[in-house]
């Protein structure tokens, strides 16, 4: 990252971030009826160099460590907070943005802000140039990381491997009448969509249709196997059981018709949506079947950057 | 609407520990179908069903929805919250029927997923 873009990042994130995200919300308070010589204490156990007088949830005032020094010069400890405080005070609302913060410390050069809530106007936090700094680390962090997980995802093996055609093969198998197992297939083909880095999309019609698909061959037969074809332009996905086949392919495709019996019903499947799911997530759909043979599904799913040129 | 919201108007409880309080949920739907819930046209947020079986969580997974709800205090066993964890779907469940459970979500600002219409 050259040094532009970094503050480019920086600015941004003051504009995403609020207040609310970074400040202090676990905060001192004293009362404006407290000696001076108590305020000694309160500064050195929190290790803070100042803190909010409030009275009955009420900010008056700001105490700091300079207003205690000047006291023990001018030996006026027994003074109270009320009259040694800063009475005229500058605050922000936990709403506001990060950067409303930040000009506020340029302009006025203090060491701290009060928060407010804009809604009962009542002390929620304090917040210091570290507080900002603190959360804006927080934050890149977690860019940094998402970022990261990014790049390690496999979008670009399209990209490194040299091929006239390239293609990648995934191969699941599906056990008939285990519905304990089913959806393992299609959840492990979106996973391994997902790390290819096709669009979210592109990854949930392909999930979709491969798991209406497998529930069909758990529901209905003795096992059969999904086989995914990724390449640059589209994913196809072909599913194949050996049996018993589907007497009537039209009917099958209405929605609402439904042959299933009572169990898998009673596991939520068996609404005659199925297959008219599938037609209607991907962009091809062939139905081949032979009555005691077995049933060939093929669909394809075109990927986005081609979908829109046919 | 945040999930701390919901399980407020829910009354819910959460079976899967900890969330991440950012998630926003946008757009519900509920159905005991789980073909239905498939032919929804866009991500739903939360899926209430009473439905209790692991294809509960396998259709919200790959129908990308983030937040199970089980009504009517159907609880559902270890291995659908397992599973649930895996795959990063909340699961909370009511004591509330699925009608009150919509009902009052819808009132509170909640959307309807729309319907992916089948002879589009």
């Amino acid at each position: 990252m050259d040094n532009n873009k970094t503050t480019t990042k920086i600015q941004e994130l003051t504009y995403e971030l609020k207040i609310d995200d970074v400040m202090c919300k676990n905060i001192e308070t004293v009362s404006s009826k407290m000696p001076i010589s108590q305020l000694r204490d309160v500064l050195y156990k929190k290790r803070i160099s100042g803190v909010p007088v409030v009275n009955d949830d009420k900010l008056v005032g700001i105490v700091s460590i300079e207003d205690f020094i000047k006291c023990m010069e001018q030996e006026e400890m027994d003074a109270l907070v009320e009259d040694k405080m800063t009475k005229n005070i500058k605050t922000l609302y936990a709403d506001e943005p990060l950067v409303h913060a930040v000009k506020k410390f340029e302009k006025y050069g203090f060491g701290r802000f009060p928060v407010l809530s804009r809604k009962d106007k009542k002390l929620v936090g304090i917040i210091t140039k570290s507080d900002i700094i603190k959360g804006i680390l927080k934050k890149l962090e977690s860019v940094y990381h998402d970022e990261e997980e990014r790049r390690y995802r496999a979008s670009h093996i399209f990209n490194d491997i040299v091929a006239d055609e390239v293609f990648l093969k995934f191969q699941y198998f599906v056990e008939g009448k285990n519905f304990d197992k089913a959806g393992e297939a299609s959840t492990g083909l979106k996973k391994t969509l997902y790390r290819l880095g096709l669009s979210p999309d592109i990854i949930r019609r392909a999930a979709i249709s491969t798991y209406e698909a497998e529930i069909n061959i758990v529901a209905y037969t003795d096992g059969g196997e999904i086989i995914a074809y990724i390449d640059p332009h589209q994913i196809k996905i072909i599913i194949i059981d050996k049996g018993p086949g589907i007497p009537d392919v039209e009917k099958a495709l209405q929605p609402g018709f439904s042959t299933a019996p009572g169990w898998v019903r009673e596991l939520g499947f068996g609404a005659g949506m199925g297959l008219p799911n599938i037609k209607k997530f991907t962009d091809k759909m062939t139905l081949r079947s032979t009555v005691e043979k077995g049933t060939h599904l093929e669909i394809i799913i075109k990927l986005s950057d081609y979908r829109n040129e046919d | 609407m945040k999930l701390m919201e919901i399980e407020e108007i829910l009354e819910a409880e959460v079976l899967t520990g900890e969330y991440d309080p950012e998630i926003e949920i946008e757009i519900g739907c509920s159905s005991d179908l789980m073909s239905e819930v498939l032919a929804y046209g866009e991500p739903c947020s939360i899926l209430l069903t009473g439905l209790t079986n692991i294809q509960v969580i396998n259709t919200a997974n790959v129908a990308d929805i983030k937040l199970v709800c089980f009504v009517m205090g159907k609880i559902p066993d270890e291995k659908i919250i397992n599973l649930a964890k895996k795959n990063d779907i909340t699961v909370f469940i009511t004591k509330l029927t699925t009608f009150e459970s919509c009902g009052r979500l819808y009132k509170n600002g909640l959307k309807s997923c729309s319907y992916f219409d089948l002879d589009k």
